[in-house]
């Protein structure tokens, strides 16, 4: 088990031939990923990486059956690709595309649920079930198959936080990072859930940062929902005031959004925080023993 | 990105917000020739910066003659202003907004921002305008008075009768004219890829009209694409010239007060990295993320914005190599020290895909102020020592 992916999901990509879809299907579909073909206008009808390409996501998903689709579009389509994805009945889009505008995903976002369709991103790393399923741009090595649940906004905190777990003799289930805009697809709330659901996931590691509330979020649904240990980490309790800290969304405005105020929600919560991620292996190690 | 006072103000009155009339100067000259053409009797001098709180710092000034006019504009352009929003290095004032003074009989506030939790633009209003509204949201936060819009329905009618009666405002004309001024000011915020976009003070004049005296706006830089027309308001002279310099390398710097600098890859691990120098005792000079491409090139440009800071005594490399292989960044991070002379420590940690063979690289190359550290944890610590000159 694992939650929302695994070796027998059918993935397409969207933006498959451009040169980071490129790079990355091939290096997804190295890892094991079934990836069934991809979508790039015009170039319906031709193959790329020995998988079919079409002219529409609808197309796609008719021929190949795909649930899921990984999003590579520049930032502009972002929301488009979404938006189509959903209309053709995709459970679950990975945005990987950074700099996509809020407005936009604003828009995307609200259509996607009024379909019923997942998203991850945009501007993350992806989605890894170790061992079974990459859909991102993580490096899959790091990640050893075990029971550790990994929720992230940060792509290189999620490589950290789950390389760290790996060296105690761990492992993860799966790890998603979601990634670190004002509006995102799935966030803590909906992954902890799953985690909890999940049999083979024994604890969780959320990594959050300033901005935005939803690490406070989910300090509430923790201390309501979740039975398993929870190991968190918030970036940039060391980060200036209105200044935006590299994602679009980490910024504290005003006193909002502040490191400090999810650290202690979540510690409310009976959540295990660590004020460096350098501990967060060791924490795990002590959750699980 | 943000814009000035004066060019908000534009933006205004091009969708019908009622704003004061006004015209820009950048000389005593023309702040005077400004004042005469507007005509009346009575002016305001307003410092143009990327800052509120400028009326509290001395950078708003009401003129009761053209003399006025001329002695103020002369103080105010030139003038380092410092405000509780500049930080206390304040901001050089280049150019003074000349606007007609304006009768008011009450200070309203009015924004629009996007509500993160709801995921939809909220509106704000307040009678008490003209303070600073963070104040007002921790001291009397049942003031403001907040309207969330779903963007699908746009601005209805019953979102503008929430801000009325939430005001207080009884008379059936004035709440006509609220109602529009909010509905305006919403269209522009969806219409431009606003981020924020800010009102405070909102006047009511004697007359009963609504006027936007003051106008701050943020845009979402991931849209600036999409607006030329913003974008060509952009003020580079109001942005941090390392941080701007950095940019166009494709890293994203902010400069911090501590000793010990850090560049590393990513935005989550670069803050993670800059708690982790808190945590064992030392104070991060910076944020530095080099984003997915740690190459020789952007390591040595990090290093040179790293050392234009005086105060920086380590630097603390802190990349977890995932698809770029630790390897190839140990020799780009060599070759980086061969470009820049770097006289001060540099401290490495390389984790991730070929860690150990990254670590070779750099024991064999036998560099005196390159040293190899092996986890996070490891490097904060070497760094802080090597910070107070004791590694
Ligand atoms: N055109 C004007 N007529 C009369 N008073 C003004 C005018 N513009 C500004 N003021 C006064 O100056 C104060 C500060 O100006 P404002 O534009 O809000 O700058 P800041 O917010 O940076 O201090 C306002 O609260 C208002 O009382
Ligand atoms: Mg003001």
């Amino acid at each position: 088990m694992s939650i929302l992916v695994n070796k027998d999901t059918k993935v397409i990509v969207q933006g498959f031939t451009g040169g980071e879809g490129t790079f990355h299907s091939e290096q997804c579909m190295e890892y094991g990923t079934n990836i069934v073909g991809g979508v790039t206008p015009n170039k319906g009808g031709q193959e790329h990486l020995g998988k079919p390409v079409f002219n529409t996501v609808k197309e796609a998903v008719d021929a190949t059956g795909a649930t899921v689709s990984m999003v590579f579009v520049p930032p502009a389509f972002v929301a488009d690709a979404v938006m189509e994805a959903a209309d053709a009945g995709i459970e679950l889009a990975v945005v990987i595309t950074e700099g996509a505008p809020v407005k936009d995903m604003m828009y995307a976002k609200m259509y996607a649920t009024k379909k019923g369709m997942k998203t991850i991103g945009p501007n993350c790393p992806g989605i890894i079930t170790a061992d079974e399923c990459k859909i991102g741009i993580m490096p899959g090595n790091i990640f050893k198959k075990g029971k550790v649940g990994l929720i992230s906004k940060s792509g290189t905190l999620t490589y950290e936080g789950a390389n760290q777990v790996c060296n105690e003799g761990f492992g993860i289930s799966t790890a998603v990072g979601i990634g670190g805009d004002p509006i995102i697809g799935l966030s803590y709330k909906q992954l902890l859930q799953m985690f909890q659901d999940d049999p083979e996931t024994e604890a969780i590691v959320m990594i959050g940062e300033i901005g935005g509330d939803l690490e406070i979020q989910a300090a509430k649904f923790i201390k309501e929902n979740i039975t398993k240990p929870v190991v968190a980490f918030i970036a940039g309790q060391t980060a200036p005031k209105g200044k935006r800290m590299g994602h679009a969304g980490a910024i504290v405005s005003g006193s909002a959004g502040t490191a400090k105020e999810k650290m202690e929600a979540l510690e409310a919560a009976g959540v295990k925080v660590v004020v460096s991620p350098a501990e967060i292996g060791k924490a795990v190690k002590e959750v699980l023993s | 990105m943000n814009i000035h006072e004066y060019q908000a103000k534009q933006i205004f009155a091009e969708y019908g917000v009622p704003t004061p009339r006004g015209l820009i100067a950048e000389t005593v000259e023309e702040a005077v020739e400004n004042a005469k053409e507007l005509g009346g009797n009575i002016w305001v001098v307003k410092a143009q910066i990327h800052a509120g709180g400028r009326g509290l710092g001395g950078g708003v000034k009401l003129a009761k003659s053209l003399d006025e006019v001329k002695k103020y504009a002369d103080e105010i352009l030139g003038m380092t202003l410092v405000t509780h929003q500049t930080g206390p290095e304040g901001k050089l004032v280049q150019k003074v907004y000349i606007e007609e003074g304006a009768d008011i009989k009450d200070e309203l506030y009015l924004g629009v921002v996007l509500d993160r939790a709801k995921e939809m633009p909220v509106i704000m209003a307040s009678t008490e305008g003209g303070m600073e509204i963070e104040k007002v949201a921790e001291e009397t936060p049942e003031k403001i008075i907040k309207v969330a819009i779903d963007p699908t329905i746009g601005f209805q009618g019953f979102h503008g009768r929430e801000l009325v009666f939430g005001l207080g405002i009884t008379d059936k004309l004035e709440q006509r004219k609220f109602i529009d001024f909010a509905s305006k000011l919403f269209k522009i915020y969806m219409d431009k890829d606003v981020e924020l976009i800010e009102i405070n003070p909102l006047i009511k004049t004697g007359s009963g009209d609504f006027l936007a005296l003051d106008g701050k706006m943020g845009f979402d830089d991931s849209a600036l694409f999409r607006h030329p027309d913003i974008e060509a308001m952009r003020d580079i002279s109001e942005e941090d010239p390392d941080e701007r310099e950095a940019a166009e390398y494709g890293l994203s710097y902010i400069a911090l007060d501590g000793e010990i600098g850090c560049m590393v890859n990513g935005a989550g691990l670069a803050m993670g990295t800059m708690d982790t120098i808190n945590y064992v005792g030392g104070t991060p000079a910076n944020f530095l993320d080099v984003g997915g491409k740690a190459n020789a090139e952007t390591v040595a440009k990090g290093f040179e914005i790293i050392l234009k800071n005086p105060n920086v005594k380590a630097i603390f490399v802190n990349i977890f190599g995932g698809i770029v292989r630790c390897d190839r960044i140990a020799n780009g991070i060599l070759e980086a020290t061969k470009m820049v002379d770097v006289k001060v420590p540099v401290i490495v940690r390389l984790d991730g895909t070929n860690a150990p063979e990254a670590a070779e690289i750099l024991k064999n190359a036998n560099i005196d102020n390159v040293i190899n550290a092996t986890d996070l944890l490891d490097g904060a610590k070497k760094a802080v020592a090597a910070a107070k000159g004791e590694l």
